[in-house]
């Protein structure tokens, strides 16, 4: 009964898509109640907490200024000249290629990429573009699928090259966890086991490449004949 | 005495946050100035004074700035990074020493973790041996602004400015994790844990090892599309199923248990809109028709690895 109120006003509140942090807050302020926790014990928990993980955030908040002055000088750019030389690109192998230079550099700590900062830019316009040299213009539905599936090569790189990496937010979060609740779990084996899964999902990456390259061939095949 | 200890570095990540908040106050064409100016001094607020201020007053300065940013007071400024052109000039200009500094912050951590943590006096050390590995990261990143500067010529003014803008790109969502270990507190102060113990014991034949693994990467999974972030439900769903049943009636090594357990959870990530940063925000960055059409490209990617780490789990967990 009593997750089930957490639950439900996260539910609520993605329905009606506030702001997520207040979500957070509510379905806090729910759990905590329905555990008979006053206001201020509520509050004062979050901010226990807050402070005990202030070193999820400390990382960001101290590269993003050198990722700001990098940016600045042509990073970005030179990143995409490097990749852009590559000959033989098809739109599968372009997010392919990007998934494994996600994992790779994440898995060392390096978080280059995201949503706004490489997958809008540079990755979907080069997928695309790799598709277009083969194939012409492309229909809306294809260039849909390969955006698309952009986006999904920045998420499966993003999440399973990380917990490869020990310093950042999941497998500290493990270690904190489990060090909260008196089992001692070193960060070395958690990065260690993350490891299998990390190849799978690679390998499931590039099936899913040559389904796309298959599926915009099938779509984009032109009759060898226009009437 | 710790020479190097980690709050340290907390207090360079606040003096960032406070930099931020001072160059969105005196930027006159700011569309939220002083709600967004607020919001950064607060939080630099809550990483400057950390422990030394009480956990009841630090919730009540989390409480403001959520409500800041539910008010939708909290916002990025106007100003835009620099030309393309010039970015490209630069480009041209430092080739691949630009790659240097953003290496050199992860060489420093690995090798922090393995040699910093170690280097120890009579009365004193280097870094505070648990946390060598996040000391060592905070470290990287400050000595790799000082080889940015000195590789690009810049001013110091000029990451602190480059980063503000790149803080405030991101905003609110920077507090998510955060709030959401908060969220997990109170959740294990309620007893969810035991609550979905009860429930899976009821539903599975939990005796069973193989059920309990099974149970677990399912549970990881279904709260992680229900609260759409896999760190909110690890504490959870590990307090609930993972250590009773898999770690201390299986003895299932909790190591493997939670590195597999937390992909288990990723895994659910992709298929769920609730983790909007990831599925929605993309399709409107990419102006896609359909918003649901990263999940649609994602689930099928999403449920045979989900199938795979159960019996990667199934495999290991009881063997180390």
């Amino acid at each position: 009964m009593i997750p089930r109120a957490g639950i439900l006003a996260t539910i609520w509140g993605a329905a009606r898509r506030p702001n997520a942090l207040l979500l957070v807050l509510a379905a806090g302020f729910a759990a905590g109640a329905a555990a008979g926790m006053s206001f201020n014990q509520i509050v004062g928990e979050f901010g226990r907490r807050f402070v005990e993980n202030r070193y999820l955030t400390m990382p960001v908040a101290l590269m993003l200024p050198l990722v700001g002055l990098l940016e600045r000088h042509g990073l970005r750019e030179r990143a995409a000249d490097l990749i852009g030389r590559a000959r033989g690109a098809t739109a599968g192998r372009v997010l392919l290629l990007y998934t494994a230079a996600r994992q790779i550099s994440i898995a060392l700590g390096v978080n280059i990429g995201g949503h706004a900062g490489a997958v809008r830019p540079l990755i979907a316009p080069m997928a695309e573009g790799a598709a277009r040299a083969r194939h012409g213009e492309l229909s809306a539905a294809a260039s849909e699928l390969i955006r698309a599936h952009a986006a999904l090569a920045e998420n499966v790189g993003n999440f399973f090259g990380e917990d490869v990496f020990v310093a950042v937010g999941a497998v500290l979060l493990m270690k904190g966890f489990f060090e909260g609740v008196g089992v001692p779990v070193g960060v070395w084996p958690l990065a260690l086991w993350g490891i299998p899964t990390a190849g799978f999902a690679f390998g499931l990456m590039w099936w899913r490449a040559r389904t796309l390259d298959r599926l915009i061939e099938g779509m984009e095949a032109k009759p060898a004949a226009r009437p | 005495m710790t020479l190097l200890p980690l709050e340290v570095f907390h207090g360079l990540a606040g003096l960032v946050f406070l930099a931020t908040a001072g160059s969105v106050a005196t930027d006159r064409h700011h569309p939220r100035r002083w709600g967004s100016a607020g919001f950064w001094a607060l939080l630099s607020l809550t990483f400057l004074g950390g422990k030394a201020l009480p956990p009841l007053a630090v919730g009540y300065l989390v409480l403001a700035m959520v409500l800041l940013a539910a008010a939708g007071l909290v916002g990025a400024g106007t100003t835009a990074g620099p030309e393309p052109a010039q970015r490209w000039a630069e480009a041209r200009r430092l080739g691949n020493r630009l790659f240097r500094p953003a290496l050199l912050i992860p060489a420093t951590a690995v090798a922090g973790s393995l040699v910093l943590g170690r280097l120890q006096g009579a009365n004193w050390r280097l870094l505070e041996a648990k946390q060598a590995t996040l000391t060592s990261l905070g470290l990287g990143a400050v000595l790799a602004i000082g080889l940015g500067i000195h590789l690009t010529g810049a001013r110091l003014r000029e990451p602190a400015k480059e980063g503000g803008r790149l803080l405030q790109s991101i905003g609110w969502a920077l507090l998510l994790p955060q709030m959401l270990a908060g969220l997990g507190g109170t959740l294990t102060r309620a007893g969810v844990g035991d609550g979905i113990a009860g429930l899976a014991s009821h539903l599975l034949p939990m005796g069973n090892p193989f059920a309990a693994v099974l149970a677990y990467c399912l549970g990881m999974a279904v709260f992680t599309i229900c609260l759409g972030n896999a760190f909110a439900a690890f504490p959870v769903v590990t307090l609930g199923i993972g250590l009773p049943f898999v770690v201390q009636a299986h003895h299932g090594n909790p190591a493997i248990m939670g590195a597999v357990g937390m992909l288990c959870g990723y895994c659910g990530t992709l298929v769920t809109p609730m983790a909007a940063n990831f599925n929605l925000v993309p399709a409107f960055l990419l102006e896609l028709r359909d918003r649901n059409a990263v999940i649609k490209a994602q689930w099928p990617l999403a449920a045979a690895l989900w199938i795979l780490n159960v019996l990667l789990m199934a495999l290991l967990v009881y063997r180390f």
